[in-house]
């Protein structure tokens, strides 16, 4: 158990209908790092999440967290993780120490008040605690979130655009409370649309595109992807983001230069028949 | 994790009988309609009604009591839509709890919330003249039943909050609920309906839950109706489970 990866995915597929949202990804996660899953809205991060978190089954490939069966097992895989959606799961009708101690009660563990109180501290909300969620800015929102995942201390935690919609500041809290996480050998497995988020965070990098995953490596790695930078008058260092619309735009993106290359190869096909 | 359903649905109940005594709103907004119905046809209606009984108030409690059950189980579905609608549900779900525990946690408090509504309701009642000379076992009976009928109607209540799309659509299902006492005997005697309708009054659940508890109400000998009640009550609340566990498993698998 020790020596398998956090997260294990091979040939995942799945398909609404004659949408096919994932192509068969292939992604291995090593145990306490954090992994970062880039891609536009609709590349399918969410629904590799739902799929690795037991809430959506696979149409074909497998999936394993924690050494475990995600389609077989999934009652020992929900032992084993935590998830944070996309939208802030918290209940907005409870404080927040209500929402902590509701998540200790169901993993079934001694003394949740103290629990609840320890998550308060430790994310800077004991002020907030007592408070209605539904009074809580964004970035609380989302670091109680996160406090509400971490208990039970699950080995994997899923965390699925964490910072979407938040403003700079709450985003930096957010990141910090990550950063935090990840030094306590937890696996985080975080999906983003940002690139900086992954340049911030993330020990490796897959790009999630069209359902595969075109590029996984680390930011030193998908860096040397590109080019070295060309001495002008101002040097410039390729940024995640060039990477990401360069590496995309070459497996047949719709932006600009890709429509250019059509062109090219309509004229060529026309050339060999005349 | 079966072994756990006990304790997660006890901790989930918790968690939904908080929004209940948080927003106490929706026991009033459940409570008032049948109050204001149930004025209306008093002191409104009533002096034109003639049902051979001595207070109009006393006769047409009963079909009151389901009107505000049928409203009533209109919020369990519409907890159970918002719930999934923010991020609160996949959360349950992506924990190692009992998974039919977040549906029986919403299920019970429905009960808890309508018997709080019903008691309003009889409270008011009971201001606008409504007398019982009923014994402590015949209170338990008409307990039961109310019991039985908010089991049968919640399960519904599942379906229709599980499937639906949009919050209207969510509650829009008891408004036929709420509309069935009107065309049974709890308003009027049935004898008074030309034959059509008083056809359909008499062989749909209502009339034989009025007249049940009308009965027990009045110490009058139930007969009958009670077991054709029972019967109605149990039919629904199998059939409304049977379908609401089919449409849970679809959804969260």
């Amino acid at each position: 158990m020790t020596t398998a990866p956090a997260i294990r995915v091979k040939g995942v597929e799945k398909s609404y209908k004659e949408l096919h949202v994932l192509r068969g990804v292939d992604l291995t996660v090593e145990r306490g790092s954090i992994f970062a899953l880039l891609g536009s809205n609709g590349a399918g991060k969410t629904t590799l999440v739902r799929i690795l978190s037991t809430l959506l089954r696979a149409d074909g490939g497998t999936a394993s967290v924690d050494g475990v069966d995600v389609a077989t097992q999934p009652g020992n895989v929900r032992e084993a993780i935590s998830l944070t959606g996309q939208f802030a799961a918290v209940d907005e009708i409870l404080s927040g120490r209500e929402n902590l101690m509701l998540v200790a009660r169901l993993r079934h563990l001694k003394d949740p008040g103290a629990i609840a109180d320890e998550l308060l501290n430790r994310f800077s909300l004991t002020d907030a605690g007592g408070r209605k969620v539904a009074t809580f800015s964004g970035g609380m929102r989302r670091r109680l979130d996160i406090a509400m995942s971490l208990i039970g201390d699950p080995p994997v935690i899923f965390l699925d655009e964490p910072t979407t919609g938040l403003d700079p500041e709450a985003r930096i809290e957010v990141w910090e409370a990550v950063k935090d996480l990840a030094g306590r050998g937890t696996t985080v497995l975080l999906t983003t649309q940002y690139l900086d988020e992954a340049e911030q965070l993330a020990d490796r990098i897959a790009i999630l595109h069209q359902g595969r995953i075109i590029v996984n490596g680390t930011l030193a790695e998908l860096k040397a992807l590109l080019p070295p930078a060309e001495v002008e008058y101002v040097e410039k260092q390729p940024s995640l983001e060039d990477i990401f619309f360069a590496v995309v735009g070459d497996t047949g993106g719709n932006n600009k230069s890709s429509t250019a290359g059509q062109g090219t190869r309509e004229h060529k096909t026309r050339s060999t028949k005349g | 994790m079966a072994t756990h359903f006990f304790a997660d649905t006890a901790a989930l109940t918790g968690r939904s009988l908080r929004h209940i005594t948080r927003s106490l709103d929706t026991i009033i907004t459940t409570a008032v309609t049948p109050v204001a119905l149930m004025l209306l046809f008093v002191y409104v209606f009533g002096g034109a009604i003639e049902t051979g009984s001595d207070s109009y108030v006393s006769y047409m409690l009963p079909g009151i009591l389901l009107i505000t059950i049928a409203s009533g189980i209109a919020y369990t579905a519409y907890r159970l839509f918002m719930d999934m609608q923010s991020g609160v549900f996949e959360r349950f779900l992506s924990m190692p709890i009992s998974r039919s525990g977040v549906l029986w946690a919403h299920v019970l408090t429905s009960v808890t919330a309508n018997l709080i509504s019903l008691i309003i309701v009889m409270g008011v009642a009971l201001l606008m003249g409504f007398r019982s000379g009923a014994t402590l076992p015949a209170w338990l009976a008409v307990a039961g039943i109310l019991v039985l009928f908010t089991l049968a109607l919640t399960w519904l209540a599942v379906i229709a909050g599980l499937s639906a799309k949009t919050v209207d659509g969510a509650s829009a299902f008891s408004y036929p609920l709420i509309f069935l006492p009107f065309i049974s005997s709890a308003f009027v005697p049935t004898e008074t309906m030309p034959g059509p309708v008083r056809a359909f009054a008499e062989h749909q659940p209502v009339t034989s839950i009025v007249n049940t508890i009308r009965d027990l109400f009045t110490q009058q000998p139930v007969g009958v109706d009670i077991w054709i009640a029972l019967a109605w009550c149990v039919g629904i609340l199998i059939v409304g489970y049977a379908l609401a566990m089919g449409a849970y498993h679809r959804r969260i698998t």
